[in-house]
């Protein structure tokens, strides 16, 4: 690595993004597949304890959780620095969320079809915290595949943005990204006009 | 001072590490936070750790989660750190974005989003 790709532009203001979602959903993969540089996380092996209580249905091949937080980072100008962090979905974790959703713009709801329900406590902590998020599919191998209207019907969405992608690829990651700023830019236009 | 051969051991309780500074700054420092060192500080008299934080963060502009990080230190010992820092003038603090009513607001989020389509 050289050492200028260690910095940051002196210039650049940070934006904080969450990605959010529950065990397993993509969350470590998806500040992977977006970060300039190796995503800074302290991942560790499961223990016993922890596996008693993450729910573990159809999702082998998985052996690690996150059990603190990792984050990424993506330059996109001199005066913008992405920092993308990946929080922990377990519920013994939502202090830790609810710090991390200060000075954040907004959040990626990361979904698996295979267990929708399993999003719904992410969503509702960005809810209660009144922090503008995105849903987005997160598409694996096999899972199924929905359409829209009846993805929006089971997440009880409203007029919140959904997007489908892969969080192994870049092209198709940073589409969540690009929603969740549309949303908020939205948002402020309208709140703006109301003025 | 060897408080970084004996913290690896596990030897150094966090309070030590912080010279038990009360917080101050600290509240404000996000983990997104960046900061930018002033090189026209003197670096005599800083403690071990505000030195190492010093001498990462002197070459460029990091966030507070970097400097925690490439340090391995807990990210809250980092803050108290940090404050100290920014209160003696070594690093400027530049706080993650959060809209507010204001057109420069919408310029910078329309800004983000050039920048994400473009990649």
């Amino acid at each position: 690595m050289k050492s200028s790709d260690r910095y940051v532009p002196a210039t650049a203001r940070p934006v904080k993004v969450l990605v959010l979602g529950p065990f397993a959903v993509g969350k470590t993969t998806f500040v992977r597949t977006v970060s300039e540089i190796r995503p800074l996380s302290t991942e560790e092996r499961m223990t016993q304890a922890g596996q008693l209580v993450d729910d573990l249905r159809d999702l082998r091949g998985k052996d690690t959780t996150t059990v603190a937080m990792d984050f990424g980072r993506l330059t996109l100008s001199p005066e913008i620095v992405l920092y993308l962090f990946g929080a922990p979905g377990q519920p013994r974790f939502h202090g830790m969320v609810r710090s991390l959703m200060d000075g954040a713009l907004g959040g990626l709801v990361l979904v698996d079809t295979r267990r929708i329900d399993a999003s719904f406590d992410a969503m509702n902590l960005l809810e209660e915290a009144r922090l503008p998020h995105v849903v987005a599919v997160n598409h694996f191998d096999g899972s199924p595949r929905y359409r829209d209207a009846e993805l929006r019907d089971s997440l009880s969405l409203d007029d919140q943005p959904l997007v489908s992608m892969d969080a192994r690829r870049a092209g198709s990651a940073k589409h969540g990204l690009i929603a969740l700023v549309q949303h908020i830019l939205d948002h402020h236009r309208r709140l703006e006009h109301a003025r | 001072m060897t408080a970084s051969r004996h913290r690896r051991a596990g030897m150094i309780r966090s309070y030590a590490v912080t010279g038990g500074d009360a917080p101050g700054t600290r509240a404000g420092l996000d983990a997104a936070t960046l900061l930018v060192a002033d090189p026209g500080r003197p670096l005599t008299g800083l403690a071990a750790q505000s030195r190492r934080v010093m001498d990462l963060c002197l070459p460029g502009a990091l966030s507070v989660s970097e400097v925690a990080a490439h340090l391995q230190l807990p990210g809250a010992i980092v803050k108290v750190i940090v404050a100290g820092l920014v209160d003696s003038g070594h690093l400027a603090p530049r706080a993650p974005f959060v809209p507010a009513a204001s057109p420069y607001s919408a310029d910078f989020l329309m800004k983000v989003l050039k920048a994400l389509e473009k990649l």
